[in-house]
């Protein structure tokens, strides 16, 4: 105490009021602010990258459930489809696609006469305004209605990828000078016409329901059977992942004994879950093909990987699950004389199902979007075009699946089918959205709180 | 008999079975359950258990054992001057089997009935048009000692098939007959079916190691019979990576590596900054409505599937990079820099985008885990708030970050469709963020698609490449779970 002076040098700023800041105030409250500026602008990058994300996604996709359409009366020949007029299906099944052609020509050029449009094509360059398949479309028809022959019938045919772009803007005047499906003069006969109303833009359902086509018709092309291949694979997921998870988790949280044993089991559980997806892929690819000679590209095959990939997800959300249900529970259960697995059985796991079932709904989720592990088995690279018909065709018949199939049309050349790919990305991202509500709606209303 | 058919078999005869015990273990009690030992159920149960269990399990292991078991007969008999030079024996069973699987397919639809593809003879059919007829492809011509094998290949197999099928009703109808023996009204039936059902239990429990298991070794032994075609000092720390069909491929990790690393150093760069903000705004500031909706939206970036990032990459990104660094005076800025739309950068930024969520969750969690007493107390001695934060909340939970930033790695790491769309396949080193590159998932995924021949070092190097990403993120994650770990034992 004695030692205490007043220092010789008087501080440099004095603080004389306690209403004006000092600078070292001010600049500490600069600070502050700065600081909390710095975590409003990462909360904002993180939401504006979501939303360019979702603009992006809705711009660039929506455009895939339109297509063009042309509406064409063609004139069924009997000349050209039965020359015999017996109407005998052998013979009209006799003439190949080839032998149609003429009739899309020649309806084409009526409809170019009768709305009086003027041009100096040819008729089979203005057939060419139509997609490849529009004689098979024809041919199925006299197939299926032989007596139809020799009438006038009207017709819905998709338009060529190049007039379905030019309608949706994706394809412009200028960026056809080099493209040989498609020339100038064709486009103002699709001027003329989409006047004429002949070809105009509709919903197409058969990009939801239909099969992916083949890269030279991207018009034709739809997720339909590729949902269903991911639709077999989730109930592969569903059968196996549900009981086995659930099963491992009633083990692991009310009989496992505390030893050396659990502990192992925990941790891998643990490291599974964050074990790269591609790795599960390579296992698939020697486990189930190589070794077990499953059939290569199956939906069978693919949901077993799967399974394996969500069950991590499953046993943590369960045993989650089950810890929430409280103990006294078990202890009433017991005291009236159930033995341990009644009272599991009988009184836990019913109080946990809503957990379980969100827990399980997020994984299978999780699982639907998967892309990585399903290239290495071979649900890429070719074109899923048959709708399989019983279960075992279902489960065991090469199929594609909803995110592979938008990779595979990702991969492709022509930028029709990029329009495709965003389009399947909505049709994903509308089911992994709505199993998440569910999910959400699950555990709001059957959650409980002890 | 198709394994369908006997599955069904099986399945029905448990049903079966659950009702004879029920119905007998009532009518040793005179049809009043009081004086049963346990609930009628359980008897039921018991008898159905015993006539499944068995037989399910023996039909799964005979299934997993009978290709190896034939395999290994079947390659031991096939005499060594067949194997060319420099193929492997896996070849020619890759032969064996398409050709066995071929001539069944044959008598399946009705080519040949089956004695006369037993029959057949190489010199005198042409096999190999007979099996394109009905959609089997084969290589080259069939020679006679391969068609041996393969004819022996199927009687093994179909000898295998009766066997097992026998063997699986035995168990079944053995089953059926022993419980329903012991089923009386004093049988303890719900003692041994609860056993039985935690046996279950810790067999679903065990799925779980014999998945790890399965992981390390069906990769490990392809990493053998890999560096048995191709020396592991070359795979290691060799410099070049230049698959080549024609054989002598020079296939070298590092270069991926350094591709994989750059990558996920850019993602982390893009993603820990603005997770790691988020998180401290979220935790620290926002109030709770705030909160409540950012927080579930900030989330949603991590539950979109990896293909939507790949697509987003490889469409709108990409091309957007290029804009900005590239096409010279066409661009906006008038740069060089790029030359195509894949890169480092575009995967990197994309990538980043998908962590940013993840980041800021785990980082929340343990920023929220901070006692508050340690803000109490720095507040209360007139820290400002942002000083609590980085002298106070962050050195504490630091620990528990940088195991969230180690988890991230992990993933980055890992990912595969972002970088198989957006980082390009090109194997090099190079400091500039411009240019294309490529990793290990992206490599994994362009030798294992495809047509693949599992005797050849091009298509082995994906396992032993698959096998070091698997180490890799292994330690990584087991380093962030104990770092984290450790640093809660602190507090709680």
């Amino acid at each position: 105490m004695t030692d205490f002076s007043p220092s010789s040098t008087p501080p440099t700023s004095v603080q004389t009021s306690l209403l004006t800041l000092s600078d070292r105030t001010k600049k500490r409250n600069a600070n502050e602010r700065r600081f909390k500026a710095y975590g409003i602008a990462a909360i904002a990058v993180g939401l504006l990258m979501l939303l360019v994300l979702v603009v992006t996604i809705f711009g660039r996709g929506t455009g895939a459930f339109q297509q063009t359409f042309v509406t064409l009366d063609v004139e069924l020949l009997e000349s050209k489809l039965d020359k015999t007029g017996e109407r005998n299906i052998e013979d009209i099944e006799r003439i190949s696609t080839f032998g149609y052609a003429p009739l899309v020509n020649g309806a084409m050029s009526a409809a170019i006469e009768q709305h009086g449009v003027d041009t100096s094509l040819k008729s089979k360059q203005l057939a060419g305004l139509l997609s490849k398949g529009a004689v098979a479309q024809l041919r199925a028809y006299v197939l299926a209605n032989p007596q139809q022959i020799g009438e006038t019938v009207e017709f819905r045919f998709l338009a060529q990828s190049r007039v379905d772009g030019y309608l949706k803007g994706r394809v412009s005047r200028d960026s056809i000078e080099n493209d040989k499906n498609i020339s100038a003069a064709q486009l103002d006969v699709v001027d003329a016409l989409v006047a004429a109303g002949v070809i105009e833009k509709s919903f197409n359902l058969d990009f939801i329901l239909g099969s992916d086509a083949s890269d030279q018709r991207p018009e034709a092309a739809g997720m339909g059977v590729s949902m269903l291949g991911s639709f077999f694979m989730m109930l592969v997921v569903l059968a196996l992942a549900l009981p086995i998870g659930v099963a491992a988790s009633i083990y692991l949280e009310e009989f496992a004994p505390k030893n050396w044993i659990t502990d192992i089991i925990e941790v891998n559980i643990a490291n599974l879950a964050a074990v790269p997806s591609i790795v599960y892929g390579i296992l698939g690819l020697a486990v189930f093909i190589n070794y077990m000679h499953l059939p290569m590209s199956a939906p069978l095959v693919g949901g077993l990987v799967l399974t394996l990939m969500t069950l991590p997800t499953i046993i943590i959300s369960t045993r989650a699950a089950l810890k929430a249900v409280p103990p006294s529970i078990r202890d009433a259960a017991l005291g009236v004389g159930a033995s341990k697995m009644q009272s599991v059985f009988h009184h836990v796991l019913p109080l946990a199902a809503p957990g379980i079932l969100t827990g399980t709904i997020i994984g299978l989720a999780q699982a639907l979007g998967e892309t990585a592990p399903l290239l290495l088995i071979g649900m890429v690279g070719f074109i899923a075009s048959n709708a399989p018909e019983t279960l075992g065709e279902g489960l065991l018949s090469p199929n594609s699946a909803m995110p592979a199939q938008i990779y595979e049309w990702a991969k492709r050349a022509d930028p029709a089918f990029y329009e495709r790919a965003w389009g399947g990305i909505i049709i994903l991202l509308l089911f992994l959205v709505t199993m998440n509500t569910v999910a959400v709606v699950l555990r709001r209303r059957f959650e409980r709180r002890w | 008999m198709p394994i369908f058919w006997l599955i069904v078999i099986l399945l029905a005869l448990t049903a079966c079975g659950y009702w004879f015990g029920r119905s007998r273990a009532l009518a040793s009690a005179n049809g009043n359950p009081r004086e049963l030992h346990s609930l009628p159920v359980y008897y039921g149960a018991n008898v159905a258990m015993s006539i499944a269990i068995p037989a399910l399990m023996t039909l799964a292991i005979w299934l997993l054992v009978q290709p190896m078991v034939i395999e290994s007969r079947v390659s031991a008999s096939l005499p060594s001057e067949v194997i060319p030079e420099n193929t492997s024996i896996g070849l020619i069973m890759g032969d064996v089997r398409r050709l066995s699987d071929g001539l069944d397919e044959v008598v399946a639809q009705g080519f040949l009935d089956a004695k006369q593809a037993l029959d057949l003879n190489s010199e005198t059919t042409d096999i190999r048009a007979t099996l394109g007829e009905v959609g089997v492809a084969l290589g080259s011509d069939v020679r006679p000692e391969v068609l041996a094998a393969a004819q022996q290949y199927r009687q093994l197999s179909a000898t295998g098939g009766r066997a097992m099928t026998l063997v699986c009703l035995f168990l079944a109808l053995g089953g059926l007959v022993l419980s329903l023996r012991k089923t009386n009204k004093t049988f303890r039936a719900r003692n041994v079916v609860e056993r039985g059902i935690l046996a279950l239990l810790v067999l679903a429990a065990s799925l779980a190691i014999l998945t790890t298991v399965g992981i390390v070794f069906s990769m490990l032994f392809e990493t053998i019979n890999f560096f048995g075609l191709h020396a592991w000092r070359d795979f290691f720390f060799g410099t070049t990576w230049a698959p080549n069909f024609r054989g002598d491929s020079e296939l070298s990790m590092l270069p991926l590596l350094w591709g994989t690393l750059y990558i996920s150093a850019i993602a982390l760069l893009v993603a820990v900054p603005v997770g790691l903000f988020a998180a401290i705004y979220l935790s620290e500031y926002a109030g709770s409505t705030v909160r409540s909706f950012a927080k579930p939206l900030l989330e949603i970036l991590a539950g979109i599937p990896t293909i939507v990032y790949g697509l987003f990459a490889l469409l709108t990104v990409g091309p957007l990079l290029l804009k900005l660094f590239g096409q010279g005076e066409e661009g906006l800025l008038g740069l060089t820099w790029m030359s195509g739309a894949t890169s480092v950068l575009t995967a990197g930024v994309v990538m980043g985008i998908m962590l940013i969520p993840f980041v800021s969750s785990l980082s929340d969690d343990i920023i929220n885990a901070v006692p508050q007493a340690l803000r109490d107390g720095s507040l209360g001695l007139g820290a400002t708030k942002s000083e609590t934060i980085r002298q106070v909340v962050l050195p504490a939970a630091l620990p528990g970050i940088v195991g969230a930033i180690l988890l991230a790695a992990s993933r980055a790491i890992g990912e595969t469709m972002i970088v198989v769309m957006g980082a390009g396949a090109i194997a090099k080193f190079s400091a500039n963020p411009f240019e294309s590159m490529t990793t290990i998932t992206t490599r994994v995924v362009s030798q294992l698609t495809g047509d693949t021949d599992f005797a050849s070092p091009e298509t082995l190097v994906a396992f032993a490449l698959g096998l070091s990403l698997f180490v890799l993120t292994l330690g990584l994650n087991v380093l962030a779970l104990y770092i984290v770990r450790k640093y809660r034992e602190q507090y709680d």
